[in-house]
């Protein structure tokens, strides 16, 4: 087990190399650069900078160096000094941007991600082993709606319904009274009263997806052999159920949980974006459209280093979870 | 359910099971299909009962509604399953419900089932012995070292090579031979009065086949059980049955033990089945006898016998309209309208 995880660790490392270089050229695949984009702003706003100012502003940046100095550059001062670079238009270390909307994100991702399941698992053997029952059906609509139903949509929605009929104020995840106070019980009531409509949304979207599958893979287990063998040893429908094919048609949900994590980091943009939540997917958004190429830079390098880093837990989880994987 | 359980039949003493005239029926879009149309057997307490039949004739049907364990969509249309313990305790299993705890108070304590592949019949993710612990558990209430320590002699019970290591180990790690009897120890975790063995050697080698069956055979006699043999080869059923039960199209055609069944068959269909059977020595050089014709489709059962339209004997205005009754000749049962003929001038398969 010990040797299988330290191979698969030594393996992620030369695949991390090549992605961060990569995900270097691609920011750079685009025409022009930070300095274009800047000057296309500032001329939408009205304001004007000379070609010779653009061009004291590339020399400044480094943008005039061949694309393999700026990446070694780049990812020298990554890994010896953990300095991600320098956000153009932030004006900011990339490191503090990231890490300020990281904890939050990971947050409002990881309770949606508990909650996707908490609903998805029960309702999708509830379903399975009550195939064609009223509430099967029921939660087959449901699902198909939630699935069917974008997220940004659902997010108006519920926006506007809390503020219309709740009167409750939304959007963002603090009220402006709490946004630059210090933590207090008061700022903690007032950030979950803002959670639920992101969690929400979040959580149905996921779920509805995932009853489907855990419908899918329940009916598959509850027709085998080993289930009726089950029965025939006197244990009770519930215990059969949930001991036996529930621990078989998990394994493509732990199989999964690597992507989440990535997914968790990038969070759902549109979503964020219509909520105005203070995560880090609108960050990449911005950074992508402005070329802020360190930004968007280290952004895809964290992605790519929680993929394959979430791809390996999976792994591991998986070996543990599977005798006939971990044995194979 | 105590009432229930108390209720006193009229069993003959030696009497462990009764099933009477059971009916399973299954409603499909295409119509009502009767898999199992008035099934009746007993097994006397610690005797083995073969049961053959080719498939689709209702065999393992009627073993599944002993323990309550129809499919979903099939119909209990009907009869009644009535078992009486040593102890003198009587069970009417055919009042249970499906998930009734009566039931499962049966279910692996007083009968046990071994399943016809052993591949898929225990749980991939699981060890054998936390399965069978998990039984022991349930119906001994041992704790989990006891537990342990039973599992680990009912592997050895089941001439498992090391049992003290494979009792962690997980069934894909076996040989199919060694997942029998995995699955052969947990069947029998509980000392059960009665054993339904579902096919067992189906799936397997003939090497495997004989060992597994020389087995069944001493556990038989160790524990004192009666076993329920269900198999579609005459072979393995003359070699471990009392007696035996030819099913047809979801009745019991004829009933006899193992030496009439063979040598004095009274049911055509028995006879040509044991015509169909290779033997060594004999007809050489002559084309297998086969029975002619197809099994009819379950929609379409033919009226009267439903063997009349493959059978050789068939006698047009009697087998094609009238159901045969049970007809006996002292412990023999025969479904035919002629099978007195057959009593007279005994026809030699």
């Amino acid at each position: 087990m010990l040797a299988f995880i330290g191979n698969r660790a030594l393996l992620a490392i030369p695949t991390l190399i090549f992605i961060s270089f990569i995900s270097f050229v691609i920011i750079q695949l685009p025409p022009g650069d930070y300095v274009t984009a800047y000057a296309a702003q500032l001329r939408h706003a009205g304001e004007y900078i000379s070609p010779l100012q653009e061009e004291m502003m590339r020399d400044q940046f480094g943008l005039n160096d061949p694309m393999i100095v700026q990446y070694w550059r780049w990812i020298s001062d990554i890994v010896l000094r953990g300095d991600f670079g320098y956000s153009l238009e932030w004006n900011a270390p990339v490191s503090t941007l990231i890490w300020d909307r990281l904890m939050l994100t990971l947050a409002i991702s990881s309770a949606s991600l508990v909650l996707t399941w908490a609903i998805a698992i029960p309702v999708g053997v509830y379903s399975a082993s009550r195939q064609y029952s009223f509430l099967d059906h029921l939660f087959t609509v449901f699902g198909f709606l939630g699935k069917g139903i974008p997220d940004f949509l659902l997010a108006l929605i519920l926006m506007w319904l809390a503020f219309a009929y709740l009167n409750m104020d939304v959007g963002g995840l603090f009220s402006p009274e709490f946004q630059n106070a210090p933590w207090s019980l008061a700022k903690l009531g007032n950030l979950l009263s803002h959670l639920w409509i992101p969690l929400v949304v979040l959580a149905t979207g996921g779920a509805a997806g995932l009853i489907r599958v855990m419908r899918a893979n329940m009916l598959d287990e509850l027709g085998k052999p080993y289930v009726e063998t089950a029965y025939a040893q006197g244990l009770s429908e519930a215990r059969v159920v949930w001991t036996y094919p529930v621990r078989v048609a998990l394994n493509p949900f732990i199989s999964t949980v690597g992507w989440a994590l990535p997914a968790l980091f990038s969070g759902d943009v549109i979503t964020a974006v219509v909520l105005n939540l203070p995560t880090t997917g609108p960050l990449l958004l911005q950074a992508l459209k402005m070329q802020d190429m360190y930004l968007a830079g280290s952004f895809i390098l964290i992605l790519s280093v929680f993929t394959v880093v979430g791809t390996l837990i999976s792994d591991i989880l998986l070996a543990w979870f599977d005798p006939r994987i971990r044995n194979a | 359910m105590g009432s229930k359980t108390m209720k006193t039949f009229d069993m003959p003493q030696e009497r462990l099971l009764d099933v009477d005239n059971v009916q399973v029926h299954f409603p499909l879009r295409e119509g009502l299909v009767k898999a199992v149309d008035g099934v009746s057997y007993h097994v006397n307490k610690g005797e083995v009962l073969g049961i053959v039949g080719e498939s689709g004739s209702g065999k393992s049907i009627t073993a599944r509604s002993i323990m309550r364990l129809l499919p979903k969509r099939a119909v209990d249309a009907g009869g009644q399953v009535r078992m009486q313990l040593r102890s003198g305790e009587q069970f009417d299993l055919s009042s249970f419900g499906r998930n009734s705890r009566a039931i499962r108070q049966v279910r692996g304590k007083h009968i046990g089932m071994i399943f016809q592949e052993p591949m898929t019949a225990l749980s991939p993710v699981h060890t054998i012995g936390a399965q069978i612990m998990r039984t022991v558990q349930l119906h001994m209430g041992l704790s989990r070292a006891a537990a342990r320590e039973r599992a680990i002699d009912l592997l050895a019970k089941v001439q498992m090579p090391r049992p003290e290591q494979l009792v962690d180990a997980f069934p894909h790690q076996l040989s199919g031979g060694m997942r029998q009897r995995a699955m052969i120890a947990l069947a029998i975790s509980c000392d059960p009065a009665l054993l339904i063995a579902d096919e067992p050697t189906t799936a397997l080698d003939v090497t495997t086949e004989a060992q597994i069956l020389e087995l069944l055979k001493r556990l038989q006699s160790e524990l004192g059980m009666a076993i329920i043999f269900i198999t579609h080869n005459f072979g393995v059923v003359a070699d471990i049955a009392d007696r035996v039960s030819v099913m047809y199209l979801g009745r019991i055609v004829e009933t006899a033990t193992v030496d009439d069944i063979f040598y004095a068959p009274k049911h055509p269909y028995t006879q040509a089945l044991l015509r169909s059977i290779p033997r060594l020595g004999v007809d050489q050089g002559r084309r297998l006898p086969t029975i002619p014709g197809m099994v009819p489709d379950p929609f379409s059962v033919p009226p009267g016998c439903t063997f009349n339209p493959r059978c050789s004997h068939a006698l047009s205005g009697l087998c094609d309209t009238q159901t045969p009754p049970e007809k006996r000749f002292g412990s023999q049962m025969s479904r035919c309208h002629i099978a007195e003929q057959f009593a007279q001038e005994p026809v030699h398969a």
